[in-house]
């Protein structure tokens, strides 16, 4: 028999990354929350990697926390191995990575949804989903218990209907051993939500003494650590370190004469694999003429010896893989902890929702994270904090966040789902960002911290500090722009030695940095009187004169597109009643139900004349209006 | 924000007469001064609305064409913006030279309906042609686009795909560098990055220079005349041109060289080279003349294949039709004066338009004319879009060469990728802007088959 239990401002079905973000931003923002997961013990459960960050992973970390989102913080807390990767390359595609310790980070996200005001962590496998007489929504969980809220979260990662395949053996499951969501998927048909199948993969756990680590070269990380959030200065040091290996001619020869074995190959799997992410035996048949692949050997937290070895995620059976694990150098005596396995898993078309993560049609349910149709934790957690807020900003009545693609990798990332649609699981990359000189993640606080202090995730506290980072930048800019460096013998060496021109006459500061080869550090001898900022200040401050050309012309496309995102379309419109509109653009924007001009000009089939004919309606429409 | 300025050609175009140019938007008046110098000496800023001026366009130096100039006051123009209207004399060469000059002065090409769109946008027309107004701009939309259909087909669209091909194989090369750091295979060589960024803009440059974009539709295309000989290639060839420039004997083989002909068809300018009649000779000079024309073939945009309808067609002849299958080809019937021999069912393989004339009685040529149009798809076209089609081509050149100049020049100082990236780019999309492809789609796409990238 059912019985009601409680009743939520909001409620989040799934405690993984997305889920998480989600439910603390609501009880933070002062809504009565529920989070439901269907295991206790996979509260921010790290089924693949053992990392956080990445490049342009790295920049969502940072936004998040910019944001006042908890990934950033966590991941701090629990880093084994820190890398700001792509040093060299240039500030826009600078981006932070952290091996962190997986049991810790599942341990120290469970405790802080436990100790969140608000918050009620719940075990519970939520069974139906419907909207009751009263207009609000309805959870049922497996033991009957009803609970109602005023606004739903889906997160249910790779849970699903989820079914795990590792070679001729199939059988439903979630990831690590945990049961899948076997029922939820009827609940969402019925709300009429179109859904479809992905899959992805992990390599294989192997223990640590049984591979010879002499025969891989180490990874190190940095010297000088850079945390992720910006309410952090000093986290400490690396603790691990990673390996690096290739695959030998005997992996390819056993994994192409087994490949008849792969579900794949069998025709089992039907869900579509992330096109960035392949298997080992993927690699080799698609990239035929590459005769070895590299791996890393990732250490999975400090109280275990397990090892996840990157670069090899499979589906074929297990008695192949003992075998292709062992022809890697090192891994002559190898024992499998956890097999490799593919896992297949519903997820959601997420054109049918809008930026603010809402389903068009269904006002209060919100989607995130793989559900959505992305993959990897910190697309999940970006995804999980902006429904999270918008679910809770609904209950406040408040005017939704919507986060553009020209502030943040956030906006672009749902920009992309919600706009474009995916065709596989979607992956963050610095090329989806047309404006990666501007989102960088140094950056990340400018942009985004004023809008986390609007909705109400910033403390007191951390404004202060924010506003003070801004005004010590600002005077060193205007220090700077008005010391003026005299050629002297000193200074001439030096311009020499680093292969710029020398100065005949006085100089300002600010026109020496704008030189590609000079920097802060080699001015430090000239430029005595210096104050004692933190290095980040001085990072920025150098960027921005560096490459103020190209911020520049960003910022004016910028402007320009900003131009028509503020040109909305009404939410209810239909497009097939608007004269001169083509029949393609008709089908695509009534699918996609653009919420502005800008967004609607980048629908793939909608031409430029289309868009003139939907600002001339809307032109139309408001004059009609003011009659 | 103001909106940019905009020109287009406003009158209908045809063979020589008067032709006027559009120009639109905040500054257009100072725009035109800058190239117009008045008789009296007066400025257009100077003048107030509805007032004209005669005096003569200016190309720094050279004068190009004596106009008259017509400037409007915004609200009261047809826009609703400041406007000036150029009315030149001397025909499409001419308008066409004086509107690229108001481009390289800063306005750009309009879009379909962008004057029309303006005007309502700024209230100039009444609430109850709104409907109207999206027609319009509806219908221009398509027109454009089977222009763009058209030139697409152009040797420009496919020497600017070759371009976009090298541009985004190397931001695809450049994303996964950036984007997988740990991977050692994806180490960007600095200076094979910059050969290929020169390659490209050279190969842009060269665009620029040879072929003064929208051949097609403005310039005329590339037509070669090919077939066996004695077929009677010269004589259609004079027959079009209405001069005897080819010799015509009846020794086969008397086209040596490559004889050259302008002939308007329609809306259309044809090039037509009469080519050497195609077959084995051992006569050295004259096999010089087949390899021309083979060269020749290559090139062409649009082939005129002739056979002799007294005769059943040769081996060598099915093989050439064949070989040239996939090229814009019209079958020509020549001879249909004579008693006719030839089994029309060999052509059924090839899917070709077939005509039947006679060159030297001048029958079939209505035929032929309407044929050549349909092919290539310039009926439906209005020419005044095609200008536009072209002149954007142009300016996306010159825009995408000057993006890959600033890429190149970022390599040089030593800035890092990122900004060299960002400036190939921009490349990119000005050169996808004509197709209204996605670039950044393109790269992704390019990365994930290309590229052995994971995790």
């Amino acid at each position: 028999m059912k019985f009601l239990v409680d009743k939520y401002d909001v409620a989040v079905i799934g405690a993984g990354h997305a889920g998480i973000e989600a439910a603390l931003a609501a009880a933070r923002l002062g809504c009565k929350t529920a989070i439901f997961t269907i295991n206790m013990d996979a509260v921010g459960n790290c089924p693949c990697n053992p990392s956080i960050g990445g490049t342009a992973k790295g920049h969502l970390v940072r936004e998040i926390d910019a944001l006042g989102g908890e990934m950033g913080k966590t991941a701090d807390e629990c880093f084994l191995q820190s890398r700001m990767l792509n040093k060299g390359k240039g500030p826009a595609v600078h981006s932070l990575r952290v091996q962190i310790d997986r049991e810790k980070y599942k341990n120290v996200m469970k405790y802080k949804l436990e100790k969140q005001k608000n918050l009620d962590l719940r075990q519970a496998e939520i069974v139906d989903l419907k909207r009751n007489e009263k207009n609000f929504w309805e959870l049922t969980t497996r033991l009957n218990a009803v609970y109602e809220a005023k606004t739903v979260v889906i997160a249910t990662g790779t849970y699903l209907s989820s079914r795990i395949f590792v070679g001729e053996v199939s059988y439903k499951s979630g990831p690590d051993g945990i049961f899948p969501a076997s029922f939820l998927r009827e609940a969402l048909k019925k709300l009429g939500l179109r859904l479809r199948r992905f899959k992805t993969g992990t390599p294989a756990r192997i223990l640590r003494s049984s591979i010879d680590f002499s025969k891989l070269e180490v990874q190190f990380g940095d010297e000088k650590i850079i945390p992720f959030s910006y309410e952090n200065k000093n986290i400490g040091e690396n603790k691990v370190c990673c390996y690096i290996g290739y695959t030998t001619a005997k992996t390819k020869e056993i994994i192409l004469k087994n490949i008849n074995r792969s579900p794949l190959f069998l025709g089992e799997i039907n869900g579509v694999g992330p096109r960035y992410c392949p298997s080992i035996e993927d690699k080799f048949i698609r990239f035929a003429d590459k005769e070895r692949h590299q791996f890393f050997v990732e250490p999975c937290g400090l109280n275990t010896d397990e090892m996840y070895i990157q670069g090899m995620s499979s589906s074929l059976p297990e008695d192949v893989q003992i075998r292709f694990y062992r022809t890697l150098p090192g891994f002559e005596e190898a024992l499998l902890m956890r097999p490799a396995y593919a896992i297949e898993y519903d997820c959601v078309d997420p054109i049918q929702m809008n930026s603010t993560l809402e389903f068009n049609a269904l006002p209060g349910l919100f989607g995130a994270g793989q559900f959505n149709g992305s993959s990897g934790y910190e697309e999940a957690a970006a995804q999980g904090l902006i429904a999270g807020v918008n679910a809770a900003l609904t209950v406040l009545n408040k005017p939704k966040l919507r986060l553009d693609r020209s502030i943040s990798y956030i906006g672009t990332l749902i920009d992309d789902l919600v706009t474009k649609g995916v065709t596989d699981p979607y992956r963050m990359l610095t090329s989806r960002s047309e404006y990666r000189l501007v989102l960088r993640q140094d950056n990340a606080d400018e942009r985004l911290t004023p809008i986390g202090k609007k909705i109400g995730l910033i403390s007191e506290k951390r404004w202060e500090d924010f506003l003070n980072k801004k005004f010590l930048k600002n005077q060193e800019l205007k220090r700077i722009k008005n010391l003026i460096i005299l050629p002297s013998k000193e200074v001439n060496d030096m311009l020499v030695s680093r292969e710029t021109s020398a100065i005949k006459s006085g100089t300002r500061m600010i026109d020496l940095l704008k030189r590609p080869q000079i920097n802060y550090e080699c001015l430090a001898e000239i430029d005595k009187k210096r104050p004692k900022l933190d290095d980040e200040i001085f990072e920025q401050i150098e960027i921005e004169i560096k490459y103020k050309g190209y911020i520049k012309k960003q910022l004016s496309q910028i402007l320009k597109m900003k131009k028509l995102e503020q040109k909305p379309l009404p939410k209810k419109i239909n497009f097939s009643k608007i004269i001169g509109l083509r029949l393609e653009a008709v089908e695509k924007l009534n699918l996609v139900r653009p919420e502005n001009i800008s967004q609607a000009s980048r629908i793939s089939g909608v031409s430029p004349a289309d868009i003139s004919i939907l600002l001339i309606w809307l032109s139309k429409n408001r004059r009609e209006s003011l009659k | 924000m103001r909106e940019e300025i905009i020109a287009a050609i406003s009158t209908a175009q045809g063979q020589g007469g008067i032709g006027a140019i559009r120009v639109s938007g905040f500054g257009s008046i100072d725009l035109v001064d800058r190239i117009f110098h008045s008789r009296s000496g007066v400025l257009l800023k100077e003048l107030s609305g509805y007032t004209a001026r005669m005096g003569k366009i200016y190309d720094e130096k050279e004068e190009l064409d004596e106009v008259v100039v017509l400037v409007y006051r915004n609200p009261h123009s047809y826009t609703g913006e400041d406007v000036v209207e150029i009315f030149c004399h001397g025909g499409l060469y001419v308008t066409k030279k004086i509107l690229r000059l108001v481009f390289e002065k800063g306005a750009r090409p309009a879009n379909p309906g962008e004057f029309t769109k303006r005007a309502f946008l700024n209230g100039k027309i009444d609430l109850i042609k709104a409907e109207s107004v999206m027609k319009i701009i509806s219908a221009t939309g398509k027109n454009a686009m089977r222009a763009a259909v058209a030139a697409n087909d152009g040797v420009v669209s496919k020497k600017i795909e070759q371009v976009k091909d090298i541009l985004v194989e190397t931001l695809a090369q450049l994303s996964v560098w950036a984007d997988y750091p740990d991977d050692d295979d994806f180490d960007v060589d600095y200076n094979s990055l910059k050969e290929k960024i020169t390659d490209a803009r050279e190969k842009l440059i060269f665009l620029i220079n040879n072929y003064d974009a929208g051949k097609i539709l403005i310039n005329g295309v590339n037509t070669v005349i090919a077939g066996a000989p004695n077929v009677g290639k010269s004589t259609l060839m004079n027959t079009l041109a209405g001069v005897e420039k080819s010799i015509v004997t009846e020794i086969p083989g008397t086209t040596r060289d490559i004889v050259e002909e302008t002939v308007s068809l329609g809306d259309v300018t044809l090039h037509i080279s009469d080519t050497a009649g195609i077959h084995a000779t051992e006569d050295p000079v004259e096999s010089i003349g087949v390899k021309r024309a083979k060269n020749r073939l290559k090139e062409a945009e649009l082939i005129l294949f002739v056979v002799d309808g007294s005769r059943n067609l040769t081996n060598d002849e099915i093989e050439m039709i064949n070989s040239l299958k996939e090229n814009n080809l019209l079958i020509i019937v020549n001879k249909s004066d004579l008693p006719q021999r030839l089994d029309y069912s060999c052509f059924d393989v090839f899917s070709k338009a077939v005509i039947k004339i006679s060159a030297k009685n001048v029958e079939g040529l209505d035929m032929l004319e309407q044929s050549i149009l349909e092919m290539l798809g310039t009926t439906q076209i209005d020419p005044a879009e095609g200008i536009l089609i072209s002149e954007r081509q142009f300016l996306t050149l010159k825009n995408a060469t000057k993006a890959l100049s600033e890429a190149i020049d970022a390599i040089n100082s030593g800035l890092t990728l990122d900004a060299v990236t960002v400036s190939i780019d921009s490349a990119l999309d000005e050169l996808c802007v004509l197709t209204g492809e996605k670039a950044s789609q393109k790269v992704v796409d390019e990365i994930f088959s290309k590229f052995c990238v994971g995790k």
